[in-house]
């Protein structure tokens, strides 16, 4: 048996109140694709961070090719030949792909000769990129191969990637793992974190999976089934949604050639948008995030108010220039993508949170004040608690204790339990753990059949195709025509994410 | 190296003893400071901690001091929850006294001593009004209001100096820069004879009670601090940040007027340059030594109020600087951080 490329020993790492791993071993042959799979709060990154350096383990060795490695710091992770592509990019926006790439190098090389490599690494491997570009003209899937070359000019033996499908859309995840599998029959072993299956067994061929900082299973991906592999992950298999069909009825939301120039600079304009969501259907609303989406949400929650008269309806009414208070008067609840400091106040407790957007324990309301009677917000606090399976130190725990799938399950139940006629949710799921997110996608379904007009708005494409009616896309600020889900394929949603849909939209009108 | 590492859940009984140990460890740096001067330290700690409370007089005097502290620093807590940062009290505190006198002497002899509410009013506006060019400013130009309510705190002094050596100056007044003596109609009633306690400290307690009330049980207050815990929240949830900005310096304004209001009309009994005292700059440190808390504040209030008192008694009793005041206010701002720090993290020796 060969050497393993990397082999962890044991590592042990606690945080105060948390062991990240405990005990973890996981070995890395050369020339292999090894995902680490596990559930948001799983140990992954800590484990990642203990091979960059980034994190120095409690206990436990480091044994890279069969040498014991004491890496204190990501420099001398590089040195040893170990690179990392992060979730989220460090490039600078305002100069071109070379020097971000020359910024990251030793000095002695020019710039000329770092351009020179980045056009031979990218003609080697396919990765089509102009180093002369700046990088803010550059679309997440460029930035993300800049990450990769930039990782690859070091020559690495291991590569580890982070989640990097997350902000992919599914052409471009087919020519990212063109490029692994190259690499990886190159000789250069690839540690692959994700907590999504199919990739993985399409990927890897070893996997380690991490539940609650402790190896629960290893194991060829390619040889399990989803099933199998998820209960390795949480120790139980996901529960099956049941899509009931059902004629929707009214329109609840409309949306007319809504064009908003955008608010900052670094944000996307909306251009003359079309969108109508009807009672007792599931509108998905698909497409790479800063592609408008925030934007869009800002508008019809009413966080922005520049609407132009008549393009946002709710429920008839004009609702375009109304404060986020008028339009819960009109029945619309939402739900942010962030959980944290815009859905909750972080160090406020549950109870008072509810105030953000609840008003049944306020007593004379008027001028947007009145009277706050405490037992009574206690007990609708406690109330949601208790329907929607929180775990939470009572209605007085501050926000900032619960996890993010619990607290997202407050967020989520203090918006549907207000009965809207229209919800809105941004990214539902995002970084919950699977028992939870199929807690809150069973929520949205039985909201849609007691008739609420719901607008999901994702990334993750196998969450809207589970709970929409109808589809929409979003790219560069502007949105596709609607298909019903029945008709759709990922390959073709996949196109409209590139904003692709223009030829195809005249062709079917 | 030491390092310092977030715990991750804060002891809350220490949330509350961090204050208290950080009195303690002022004493301890002043008893320090006493045996370094070669002064007695048992005498040095007498003249702020027992002195001033020793007897009813002393407990008089203390009171007269704390009403304004607690006065300002309630209105400063208000705008330290909405994260406005006014540290222009003082500014706002001689408006206050400005405009009160601007109505105490138009009184005469025949003047009902109702006036004293117009008087109490004017401090109000004044204060009111110079908070509101800061929010102003902010609201319409969003120009930073920790500059603008410092600024205009030099402002507010030179338009004293201006005022009383100019158009209000006493002619009778063997030309010192002062205004003629109020009316005694105009007085603030004193609650004893003897005594200088006014009800100031009557006004000041049901401050305690309104400012606990709108802070804790009402729908504004509660999206006032909405504002300032996250401001990202308050937009979600539809609270109106400019509503929050005036409210916060409208409030902390009018209060430090009508401190300014009662210590013209009350202890001083005419407009002097002497007026700003530092009580502006003071509350600051009451507000955070107090948690923010409405009654918290009422004992950090007596606690610096202690400290006016015992540099006062240093001074003419042992012979000692009366900047002792400002260094034993510093060092329990300075301690209080620090303890606070720590009840946030914790050391770490880490290699």
């Amino acid at each position: 048996m060969t050497t393993p490329r990397l082999q962890l020993t044991g590592i042990t790492k606690r945080y105060p109140g948390v062991v990240a791993n405990s005990d973890v071993n996981l070995a890395v042959q050369p020339g292999q694709v090894h995902a680490v799979l596990g559930e948001n709060g799983a140990g992954k990154s800590t484990l990642m961070k203990v091979i960059y350096g980034a994190v120095k383990p409690d206990s436990g060795s480091v044994l890279f090719n069969g040498q014991p490695a004491h890496i204190r710091n990501p420099q001398e992770a590089r040195a040893l030949g170990i690179s990392m592509v992060f979730q989220h990019f460090s490039l600078f926006d305002t100069i071109t792909v070379a020097e971000n790439v020359w910024l990251g190098l030793s000095k002695s090389l020019s710039l000329t000769a770092v351009t020179q490599s980045i056009a031979t690494k990218a003609a080697e491997y396919g990765l089509d990129i102009d180093p002369s570009r700046p990088v803010h003209t550059l679309s997440v899937g460029e930035m993300q191969r800049v990450e990769i070359i930039r990782a690859l000019l070091t020559n690495p033996q291991l590569l580890i990637l982070d989640e990097p499908t997350s902000v992919l859309t599914p052409q471009a995840v087919e020519k990212l793992f063109v490029v692994l599998k190259k690499l990886a029959s190159e000789g250069c072993s690839i540690l692959y974190i994700s907590h999504k299956l199919h990739e993985i067994r399409e990927l890897c061929t070893a996997c380690t999976v991490l539940r609650g900082g402790r190896v629960t299973g290893v194991c060829n991906p390619a040889e399990e089934s989803n099933a199998s592999l998820s209960r390795l992950m949480i120790g139980a298999e996901p529960p099956q949604l049941t899509h009931r069909a059902q004629q929707p009825g009214a329109p609840v939301l409309e949306v007319r050639g809504l064009s908003l120039p955008r608010a900052d600079q670094f944000g996307v304009d909306l251009l003359g948008l079309d969108l109508q969501v009807r009672a007792g259907e599931v509108v998905g609303l698909a497409g790479v995030s800063g592609n408008g989406q925030k934007e869009l949400l800002y508008a019809l929650s009413g966080e922005d108010m520049r609407a132009p008269a008549g393009a946002i309806r709710i429920a008839g009414t004009d609702a375009g220039a109304l404060h986020p208070g008028a339009r819960r008067k009109l029945g619309l609840h939402f739900v942010p993508e962030e959980r944290l400091g815009r859905g909750a106040v972080p160090t406020l407790g549950l109870a008072h949170n509810l105030l953000l957007t609840r008003q049944e324990a306020i007593s004379h309301p008027r001028w947007g004040g009145g009277w706050i009677r405490v037992r009574a917000l206690e007990q609708q606090a406690a109330g949601i608690i208790a329907r929607f399976n929180v775990k939470a130190g009572g209605p007085r725990a501050v926000a900032r204790s619960l996890s993010g799938g619990n607290l997202q399950k407050f967020i989520v139940g203090r918006e549907i339990d207000a009965a809207p006629k229209l919800f809105i949710v941004s990214q539902p799921t995002w970084g919950v753990d699977v028992g939870a997110a199929a807690q809150i996608r069973g929520e949205i379904l039985a909201l849609r059949d007691a008739g609420c007009a719901v607008l999901v708005v994702s990334e993750e494409l196998d969450e809207l195709f589970e709970l929409s009616d109808r589809l929409h896309v979003m790219a560069r600020g502007r949105l596709s025509p609607s298909i019903a889900v029945a008709d759709a394929t990922v390959e073709q949603i996949g196109e409209w994410m590139s904003g692709l849909w223009q030829g195809e939209a005249h062709a079917q009108a | 190296m030491l390092k310092l590492e977030a715990r991750p859940q804060p002891s809350p009984a220490w949330t509350y003893g961090s204050p208290l140990l950080a009195l303690l460890v002022t004493v301890l740096i002043g008893v320090l400071l006493f045996v370094a001067l070669g002064k007695d330290p048992v005498a040095g700690l007498r003249v702020f901690f027992w002195d001033p409370i020793k007897s009813p007089y002393a407990l008089g005097e203390l009171t007269v001091k704390a009403t304004p502290l607690l006065l300002i620093a309630l209105g400063l807590a208000v705008c330290f929850r909405s994260n406005v940062w006014n540290i222009g009290a003082e500014g706002q505190y001689v408006l206050g006294a400005i405009a009160a006198s601007g109505v105490a002497l138009m009184a005469d002899k025949g003047s009902s001593s109702w006036i004293v509410l117009p008087v109490l009013l004017a401090g109000v506006l004044g204060g009111m009004f110079w908070a509101g060019i800061t929010a102003w400013l902010r609201d319409r130009f969003n120009a930073n209001e920790i500059l603008v309510s410092l600024m205009l705190v030099y402002v507010a002094v030179m338009l004293l100096s201006f005022i009383v050596s100019g158009p209000w100056k006493d002619p009778q007044g063997y030309n010192f820069p002062q205004s003629r003596t109020f009316d005694a109609a105009t007085r603030i009633p004193r609650l004893f004879a003897g005594s200088r306690v006014s009800i100031g400290i009557f006004i000041a307690l049901a401050g305690v009670a309104c400012v606990w009330v709108f802070l804790f049980r009402t729908r504004a207050g509660f999206a006032q601090q909405v504002g300032g815990l996250a401001p990202a929240a308050a937009r979600y949830a539809g609270f109106s940040s400019r509503r929050a900005l005036w409210v916060a310096l409208l409030v902390s304004g009018g209060m430090a007027g009508l401190a300014g209001a009662l210590e013209v009309a009350g202890p001083i009994g005419q407009l002097t340059p002497y007026v700003p005292a530092g009580y502006g700059f003071a509350a600051i440190i009451v507000a955070y030594v107090g948690r923010l808390h409405p009654v918290g504040m009422v004992l950090s209030a007596v606690l610096m109020s202690m400290f006016y008192i015992g540099g006062e008694l240093a001074q003419s009793r042992l012979g000692m600087p009366r900047s002792l005041t400002g260094v034993f206010q510093g060092l329990l701002l300075f301690t209080l951080l620090a303890c606070d720090t720590l009840v946030n993290y914790r050391l770490r020796w880490a290699k």
